[in-house]
């Protein structure tokens, strides 16, 4: 066991728990999607993105692009939120909070292509 | 470049992470910290607004509390994490910049730099590998020929000299130890336009390596090699190195010449000069007895040669033990007046001072012209910065070795026919060899001519090979005569015609060319342009063949038909 890896799995998997808990529930209900979670799955990809940089291996570089897909999709949901509630006066309508959504769910699968391809990795790795 | 961003990325790593976290915590434990609107209401802050405090908290930028006025309880976290947050930052800055100094990081930026440089280069080149007195030397005699190179070497102040010498030509260098495979690569020995590599650092070994690894990667590349040795040469020839060159032996050679063929030997002098440089006079070398100080390699060298002469050669050496002395030789310096009496200094016609010490072979001189003025005196110079000891006239000749190997590769690399012509020319005798130096002079007075290769081919000579595709006779004399008035001759000389059947020592203006037949000419550098006429137009080149214009157009070929 490595101490290492430990922490490098536990944040590629935390990220897509915290993204999937904050995607999860109804599309359009502003009441299903807390806000916290939503920070902290972006928070969490940052770290996982970080802890991905300088592996020149192929599935190192596949790892990070997942990664970046992922931050991309986060922080766009973040920003059509910030620009519905504070930049303009939409506030959250069934349609802003699908919007956001539908984008955490684009990060969701990314980061389940990064768990699996760790999940992938371990098991051709096992001895 | 992939690795440069890998390593930054790698090392930053640890800061981003540090900052990233500070950076969530901060903002929110701001949303999570009950404050105060404007009318006294509880008031929890949203992260767009959190976030944007943090982020001008973080850089100290301060804008002040907004929205509203904080309460105690959200001052005192931003307190905190004020002090937090600009260490954070001076860490992930301080790493950053350390990281940009950091050894590998610049060599790895360097070696790309350098290996882009050579990339783009997109005319013929050589690889220099040694840029200490030879190497600087040659590269700066290129450089004035607007030819370029690369240059390796293992030293980075000399590769500092190298990009700061103010030349119309940037050449890359780069610091790197020339005897691994991956560094000539860098240098460009795979590039399509690289011509040769030269190998001039101080060690054999060194070069020998050079030349094998260019010889395996690039077997069609001709390489050049400075030795010192003999078993390093023979091993150099075995797998086929181009030119292999020893100072010593090159220079011994030449001084052998001059005993007997003092002419010879005059045009083999000039021919290493760069255009425009005095001509030297004809050196007769007294004969008689010689005093050599020093037995090394250049003692040696010259041994065997002034021997073969036919010279009586008196050796003076300070180490007995040495190998191959000669029984009679005198032990000591030559620097005071005792040995050099021992060795006979009055009886004697000259004296080597060939020790590989400058100080002594100055010392060696001073005595010796005391004790017998009349000594003709040849030195050896070793420090190319000493060069203006060894100036005053107090020496006949001075060999330098970086001037010799300089001189001797620039000629290999930039008119290869010029040691053909001389090789060839040593088969004559010396009044041929005299009689030559006086057209020499008569063509150029001043200063050495310039000389420079021809080669019967589609770019550099258009007129011509299209002449010698419709079967027109081209001879020599054709070259050689004046566009203007092709009764009158160019002050320029055939030195060489280079053909299938093989190669003319001044060939006469009658003999024929043929496609790829190369010539070699020596004139000034106008008459070099006004050749270039007979090569390249084809009106100029009719006229010299017919002694008329020929029409050039389907116009003036018809008027012409229609009046004969």
């Amino acid at each position: 066991m490595n101490l290492e890896k430990v922490v490098f799995a536990f944040t590629i998997i935390l990220a897509l728990t915290l993204n999937f808990g904050f995607f999860t529930g109804d599309i359009g209900n502003a009441a299903h999607h807390n806000v916290y979670e939503l920070y902290a799955a972006i928070f969490v990809n940052a770290i996982a993105t970080i802890l991905k940089f300088g592996d020149r291996t192929h599935m190192g570089a596949v790892l990070l692009a997942a990664s970046l897909v992922a931050d991309i999709q986060l922080v766009a949901a973040a920003g059509v939120w910030v620009y519905a509630v504070h930049v303009t006066d939409i506030g959250l309508t069934p349609a802003i909070v699908a919007s956001i959504v539908s984008l955490a769910g684009g990060a969701v699968i990314a980061n389940t292509i990064s768990v699996s391809l760790l999940v992938i990795e371990t098991v051709m790795l096992r001895r | 470049m992939d690795s440069i961003v890998f390593l930054i990325l790698r090392q930053m790593r640890a800061p981003l992470l540090l900052l990233t976290t500070i950076y969530a915590i901060a903002t929110l434990g701001l949303t999570l910290i009950p404050g105060m609107d404007d009318k006294g209401q509880v008031w929890y802050m949203d992260f767009f607004h959190a976030f944007y405090f943090v982020s001008f908290m973080g850089t100290t930028t301060g804008f002040g509390e907004i929205p509203y006025p904080f309460t105690d309880a959200q001052r005192m976290w931003a307190l905190i994490f004020i002090y937090i947050s600009v260490a954070t930052w001076v860490y992930t800055i301080g790493t950053l910049i350390r990281l940009w100094q950091n050894e590998t990081l610049q060599k790895a930026l360097a070696e790309h730099r350098f290996q882009r440089q050579v990339r783009q280069i997109n005319e013929s080149f050589f690889v220099v590998c040694g840029y200490g007195n030879t190497g600087s030397r040659l590269v700066k005699s290129l450089r004035k020929r607007l030819i370029r190179a690369s240059v390796l070497d293992l030293k980075q102040d000399r590769i500092d000299a190298l990009m700061l010498a103010e030349h119309p030509l940037f050449l890359p260098g780069l610091q790197a130890d020339a005897s691994t495979p991956r560094n000539l690569v860098l240098a460009g020995i795979m590039h399509p336009m690289c011509k040769s590599v030269v190998a001039l650092t101080d060690d054999n070994a060194v070069n020998l390596h050079i030349a094998i690894t260019a010889k395996v990667l690039k077997p069609e590349l001709k390489v050049i090699c400075r030795s010192d040795s003999h078993e390093i040469e023979a091993n150099m020839a075995s797998f086929g190195t181009d030119a292999i060159i020893d100072p010593f032996d090159s220079f011994a050679k030449d001084l052998g010449l001059a005993v007997d063929y003092p002419y010879q030997y005059m045009l083999s002098d000039w021919f290493r000069n760069e255009s425009g440089e005095t001509l030297a006079p004809v050196m007769q070398l007294p004969k008689g007895r010689w005093l050599l100080c020093g037995f090394g390699r250049f003692g040696r060298a010259i041994h065997r040669e002034l021997v073969d002469a036919g010279m009586t050669v008196q050796v003076i050496e300070p180490n007995k033990a040495l190998l191959n002395l000669p029984v009679n030789a005198v032990i000591g310096d030559g620097t005071e007046a005792v040995t050099l009496n021992q060795a006979g200094v009055s009886e004697a016609v000259g004296i080597i001072a060939g020790a590989d010490d400058d100080s002594n072979n100055l010392s060696i001189i001073v005595t010796a012209k005391e004790l017998n003025p009349d000594l003709f005196v040849i030195a050896r110079q070793n420090q190319q910065a000493n060069s203006r000891l060894f100036a005053h006239p107090r020496a006949e000749l001075v060999m330098e070795v970086s001037d010799v190997l300089a001189t001797k590769i620039r000629t290999l690399l930039t008119n290869p026919l010029v040691d053909d012509f001389l090789s060839l020319a040593r088969a004559h005798d010396d009044s041929w060899a005299q009689n030559l130096t006086e057209r020499i002079r008569k063509i150029s007075p001043s200063g050495f001519p310039e000389v420079w290769e021809c080669v019967i081919a589609a770019d550099s000579a258009h007129a011509v090979s299209n002449a010698l595709t419709k079967g027109t006779d081209v001879r020599i004399e054709h070259l050689t005569h004046d566009h203007h008035d092709r009764d009158v001759s160019l002050p320029v000389l055939a030195l060489l015609h280079s053909n299938s059947q093989g190669a003319f020592c001044m060939p006469s203006g009658h003999a024929s060319l043929a496609a790829n037949d190369r010539l070699l000419f020596a004139g000034s550098a106008a008459s070099r342009a006004r050749m270039q006429w007979n090569l390249q137009n084809e009106v100029a080149l009719g006229y010299m063949l017919t002694g008329a214009s020929l029409p050039q157009t389907w116009l003036g070929r018809w008027l012409q038909r229609a009046n004969s």
